[in-house]
């Protein structure tokens, strides 16, 4: 789901970059009076674990590869705010150093991944959760959920976005200038894969640590109940 | 054992861990992720190269490219594995460092 460069034309680059300056702008703001100095530690630890969980490429037999993100669990545990930071730190480091994902589509891959994901995910998570006990079987259920709708969410805008080029940027003979699937291609195909195998990844990822927290580290999970 | 220490103790666990994502699209024969590919697999797939894409595509050269070292595209699965596992570290002390960074200055002082 990393775009890289050359994907997206210079305006789809420009517009996510001036959509994500207010979001972080924000994000600052909220995190600045939510996020105790006890919970920097986790937040270090997300976006670590995003990172990381992004590097374990799942392979669909004889076809694509892809990742699960791991915004929807850090969303859970520190709230949308703190997770979009933690999130873009990872992606900014994946793009930066490892040259996964453009610098041109840093802004398009954190609004996809750092924003959409985990504000989905939260509020899904937390519909679904709604009232539950701490220790409910329906958390864990609600997590799994999250974890695959916000996932595949991210992967339609992406999809999206890739789609939009042929139509923005082509030459007077109709080739394409830079991503060349229109959006009949790249919306399905990111879907399907993403329906089918990888945005399970993300379901079992997400219950399994929420399961784990609920015995290890219920306190974790009582946030803004 | 607090819950951080055996959170970064999991966190540790999948770097060391993480070349499965090498060995298992390798194994099932798994090519590139949809809309990543390189100039020439573009080529490949549609018959040309798009101007702009072969533009943008080389504009970075990042240090660790794909998480291996520069030069080592045709490295055996066995070395790509140790770079892999270099990357990650590099990349979750990084992660850490500029989380830690930010949450302190963003942190409510107590």
């Amino acid at each position: 789901m990393h775009i890289p460069d050359g994907y997206l034309g210079p305006a789809t680059c420009g517009f996510f970059y001036a959509v994500m300056l207010p979001i972080w702008g924000i994000a600052s703001r909220r995190v600045k009076k939510t996020l105790s100095a006890k919970q920097v530690p986790m937040l270090a630890i997300g976006a670590a674990f995003s990172f990381v969980i992004m590097m374990l490429n799942v392979p669909i037999p004889a076809g694509t590869t892809g990742h699960a993100v791991g915004a929807v669990l850090v969303a859970i545990l520190l709230g949308p705010w703190a997770a979009c930071i933690a999130i873009t730190v990872a992606l900014v480091i994946q793009a930066l150093l490892f040259g996964d994902g453009g610098i041109t589509a840093i802004g398009a891959n954190c609004f996809n991944m750092a924003f959409v994901m985990p504000f989905s995910g939260y509020y899904i998570y937390k519909a679904i959760s709604y009232k539950s006990a701490i220790d409910s079987k329906r958390r864990v259920i609600a997590a799994g959920i999250a974890g695959y709708l916000a996932l595949n969410i991210a992967a339609a805008l992406t999809g999206f976005t890739f789609g939009l080029q042929p139509l923005l940027h082509h030459t007077a003979d109709g080739q394409a200038l830079y991503c060349p699937y229109g959006l009949k291609v790249a919306v399905p195909v990111m879907l399907a894969e993403h329906l089918f195998v990888f945005g399970w990844v993300e379901a079992i990822v997400t219950a399994l640590v929420i399961k784990y927290l609920q015995k290890n580290s219920p306190e974790l999970l009582e946030r803004g109940n | 054992m607090k819950i951080t220490t055996k959170l970064w103790i999991g966190v540790g666990i999948l770097g060391i861990v993480s070349p499965l994502g090498l060995f298992l699209p390798d194994h099932f024969k798994a090519g590139s992720a949809w809309g990543e590919w390189g100039a020439e697999e573009v080529q490949e797939l549609i018959g040309y190269i798009p101007a702009g894409l072969n533009r943008l595509a080389t504009l970075w050269s990042a240090p660790l490219p794909d998480y291996a070292f520069v030069g080592w595209e045709e490295q055996s699965l066995a070395g790509l594995s140790l770079a892999y596992i270099f990357s990650a570290i590099v990349g979750i002390m990084l992660c850490v460092g500029v989380a830690f960074m930010l949450g302190s200055i963003l942190s409510k002082k107590e």
